[in-house]
């Protein structure tokens, strides 16, 4: 069993098609410990000791989050500066989360096409999570290869929602269940519901 | 009657006349007053006014100054100083008094006159001085505190002297003063509770007084004033003040001590206290009053036949003093290092003699030491070298002060006041503020006029002062000239608006935070001239608000952006509304308001009809994604 804390941020969530699902899939998954860092904290007062906990009692962070201008949210990025404090994440005395899996979970407005180098968005998906790569590589933590959802304005349109969200919900189950292949997953750059390298039996 | 009528009116006339035109042309107003008595000396002769009389009854304006003088300095900052009261301080007393005896001693007079003169020119006026001080601003700087510690330190000097003095008796006067007592009686020597008493008895009742001024000043005041206070009639706190001063100087006087010094003694045992601003502005006018006709008396009490029969021999005596005095001063003001500009502010504010000069000599006339044709002289001498003093201080003002600006630029004093923020009002919403305030780290001065909530704040070691905000003088005392902000938190909606008026006035540097209690309040506090203006209950409704919605179960963030939303556009309306309102026609008969007024209702019912985006994209813009064909287009911000 791993102990699987998902972060959830989405401001505009009454908005959204995609998170809002997964948010309510993810909620209902039993063994994992889920936040809406938007509901916990609406005037971005984060707390630090207690966000600093959560991370120390848990071995796999997820970030769910829809993609904003290449970036997350701003209440995540506060969250990062402020909870991936200087001797606790990193720097001297900063081994707090070595050893820890991170991963995120993505929606993305642009299709697939579009993040490649002749796309309109020139570059591949992973190249814009770097950033968050970098982090995890900081604080001594496993990046693990995104789950994401492209074309995710249009899924609605063609039955993508369901699936996306089913396929989020078995791999919260399976990183709970530790049925989930880490080292498989390394072989592509970002992954998507249909090829998520699950096992039935752990 | 009429006699008392017609001198009140004579001196006030004076000082009406003169000291306005000596403050326009720069001489301060000791010298106007000065000027006021010789100008009406010949008119009190012709009256057959006891001129020295009444300068002792106006000496008592010295006994109160030296309480407000105490009433700033804290005991803490009075130990701090006690290096420079006994050096600086003892040393220019027996340095002065040791030169003037040896050159009176070398003039030929006997050594006893010789310590006498010497004794009485070492004294400076503590009068003179520390007005011009106060009134130049220059109380603060090095210069300034240098000199109020040599005055304190003379004015606690008086009292040995006047113990030493008839030791020094001339045999031969002695007789004469038998004869003829009505040289001069000391002012204060008529009523004394220890001349009957060996000196144990003296001593012990000595130690008692002053132990009864410090121990009754730190605990029985604070009941009293309670007392008084509970009546709220202004009229009677001042009275209670003023008998304060009266019954410790009184008190004094019993003992055979300074009243003076009993004051400042008390003045430094309540300058912690929550009244100490009340106090202040209680007794300052009184205060300035009676200086001013201390002032008087000494420009009129000046001998004019005399000094012109004896022009020469005078001015060269008083001259030849000043310069005396000032070179002991500079010499003094080398070793303890006062340095540039407070060192000449130092030599020349203290080169003249002092009123305590006169009560000394009178005394030492009585006591049959100085035989009076010379003590005549010597007056003139000390009434000259005062008359002189506003004249040095034109001379470092003009001349020397000029020179040293530019070299001023030290590292600068204690800025223990810079910056305050007075906070009128310390209930419910005041001390929400004063807290957050001093947690910033900022110092406050909080006023509030309930004395029973004081004590319990005192408890928990907060800093208030009892007082009156609505009163001027009370404002100036807590220091609205040197304030930065205002903070006014009171809960009377019209005293609030009077307060606001006033401050905007007068002191437009000072920026003001006001309490409003309703819609109304905010527009009549905005039409006084604040700019700042917070409704007392507006936030916290909108928070039962906020929470009401997420109880309701509407998302936390949803429901802050909600009540952000309702604050931004409520906040506008009523900054329009507010430079509509005009307090001299009532709301409903005033057009641009009523108009404006119809227009946000009408925009409120368009909104809650759905009619108007205005209300709901201010709190959703951002979040909405495109339109499904803006998704078809491409180059779209990522938003799921």
């Amino acid at each position: 069993m791993a102990r699987l804390l998902v972060y959830f941020a989405h401001p505009g969530h009454k908005h959204s098609h995609v998170n809002r699902e997964m948010a309510k899939a993810a909620r209902e998954v039993s063994g994992v410990t889920f936040v809406d860092l938007y509901a916990d904290y609406p005037r971005f007062d984060i707390d630090v000791d207690r966000e600093q906990e959560r991370l120390v009692e848990h071995d796999v962070v997820l970030f769910q989050f829809p993609l904003f201008w290449y970036s997350t949210p701003s209440i995540l990025k506060e969250w990062q500066d402020i909870v991936l404090e200087h001797g606790f994440a990193y720097g001297a005395g900063g081994d707090r989360l070595e050893g820890k899996k991170m991963m995120l979970a993505v929606t993305a407005a642009g299709p697939d096409d579009a993040y490649t180098s002749g796309g309109y968005q020139r570059y591949p998906l992973r190249e814009f999570l770097r950033p968050l790569e970098q982090t995890a590589a900081l604080c001594n933590m496993h990046f693990a290869t995104p789950l994401a959802l492209y074309a995710a304005l249009k899924a609605p349109l063609v039955g993508e929602v369901d699936p996306h969200v089913a396929g989020y919900r078995k791999l919260l189950e399976a990183i709970r269940d530790d049925r989930y292949d880490w080292q498989a997953a390394e072989s592509a750059d970002v992954l998507t519901y249909g090829t998520l390298p699950i096992s039935e039996v752990s | 009657m009429d006699g008392f009528l017609l001198l009140a009116f004579l001196f006030l006339v004076a000082g009406c006349v003169a000291v306005p035109i000596a403050s326009r042309l720069g001489l301060g107003s000791v010298l106007g007053y000065l000027l006021a008595g010789i100008a009406i000396s010949p008119l009190l002769e012709m009256l057959h006014v006891d001129v020295i009389s009444i300068q002792h009854f106006a000496e008592f304006g010295v006994v109160m100054m030296l309480f407000l003088v105490g009433l700033e300095l804290e005991p803490r900052m009075l130990w701090n100083m006690r290096n420079k009261l006994l050096g600086l301080g003892g040393l220019q007393i027996t340095l002065t008094a040791a030169l003037v005896m040896a050159i009176a001693m070398m003039l030929g007079y006997s050594w006893t006159v010789a310590l006498a003169v010497g004794l009485v020119f070492s004294l400076s006026s503590t009068a003179i001085v520390l007005q011009t001080l106060n009134e130049k601003g220059l109380m603060k700087s090095d210069g300034g505190q240098s000199s109020f510690s040599v005055l304190l330190m003379q004015d606690i000097a008086v009292i040995p002297m006047l113990a030493f003095v008839p030791l020094l008796a001339l045999p031969e006067l002695q007789e004469l003063a038998a004869a003829g007592h009505a040289a001069g009686e000391d002012g204060h020597g008529s009523l004394s509770l220890v001349d009957q008493l060996v000196g144990w008895q003296r001593a012990l009742l000595t130690v008692g007084a002053i132990a009864f001024v410090v121990v009754g000043g730190s605990y029985l005041t604070r009941p009293i004033f309670r007392f008084v206070s509970s009546a709220r009639l202004r009229e009677l706190f001042t009275a209670t003040a003023l008998l304060l001063v009266i019954s410790i100087a009184l008190l004094m006087v019993l003992v055979g001590l300074s009243p003076a010094l009993g004051a400042f003694l008390a003045g430094v045992v309540l300058a912690n206290s929550e009244y100490r601003h009340e106090l202040e502005s209680d007794i300052d006018p009184f205060k300035g009053l009676l200086l001013g006709v201390f002032f008087i008396t000494v420009g009129a009490a000046i001998q004019f036949d005399l000094l012109f029969n004896n022009l020469g021999e005078i001015v060269g005596l008083t001259l030849g003093l000043i310069a005396l005095k000032a070179l002991v001063l500079y010499a003094l003001s080398r070793i303890f290092k006062v340095a540039g500009a407070d060192r000449w502010l130092f030599t020349l504010g203290l080169a003249q003699a002092g009123e305590f000069g006169f009560v000394l000599l009178s005394f030492t006339v009585a006591n049959a030491v100085i035989p009076p044709e010379l003590a005549e002289r010597l007056m003139l001498v000390v009434a000259l070298s005062m008359l002189l003093t506003p004249l040095l201080f034109i001379i470092y003002e003009k001349i020397i002060a000029p020179r040293f600006v530019a070299a001023q630029e030290r590292p600068s004093d204690e800025i223990d006041e810079a910056g305050k923020v007075i906070v009128v009002g310390h209930g419910r919403f005041g001390g929400i503020v004063n807290r957050i305030l001093l947690a910033a780290g900022f110092s406050t001065v909080v006023l509030d006029y309930q004395s029973e909530q004081l004590e319990a704040l005192r408890v928990y070691g907060i800093k208030v002062f009892f007082g009156d905000a609505m009163r001027p003088d009370l404002l100036h005392a807590a220091g609205i000239e040197e304030a930065k902000m205002l903070v006014i938190a009171i809960d009377d909606k019209e005293n609030a608006t009077e307060l606001v008026k006033y401050v905007a006035a007068n002191y437009p540097h000072v920026y003001i935070v006001a309490r409003a209690i309703d819609r109304h309040h905010v527009y009549e506090l905005y039409n006084a001239g604040c700019r700042d203006i917070i409704r007392e209950t507006f936030d916290s409704a909108v928070r039962a608000g906020r929470s009401a919605l997420e109880a309701l179960g509407v998302h936390p963030y949803d429901a802050e952006r909600q009540v952000r939303g309702f604050v931004l556009n409520d906040q506008e309306q009523m900054l329009a509304l507010a430079s509509s309102f005009d307090p001299e026609i009532p709301a409903h008969e005033n057009e641009e308001y009523v108009r404006r007024t119809r227009e946000y209702l009408d925009r409120y019912a368009d909104v809650m009809q759905g009619n108007s985006a205005r209300f709901a994209t201010r709190l959703d813009r951002g979040w909405v994604p495109p339109t499904l064909e803006d998704v078809e287009a491409e180059g779209t911000k990522d938003d799921s």
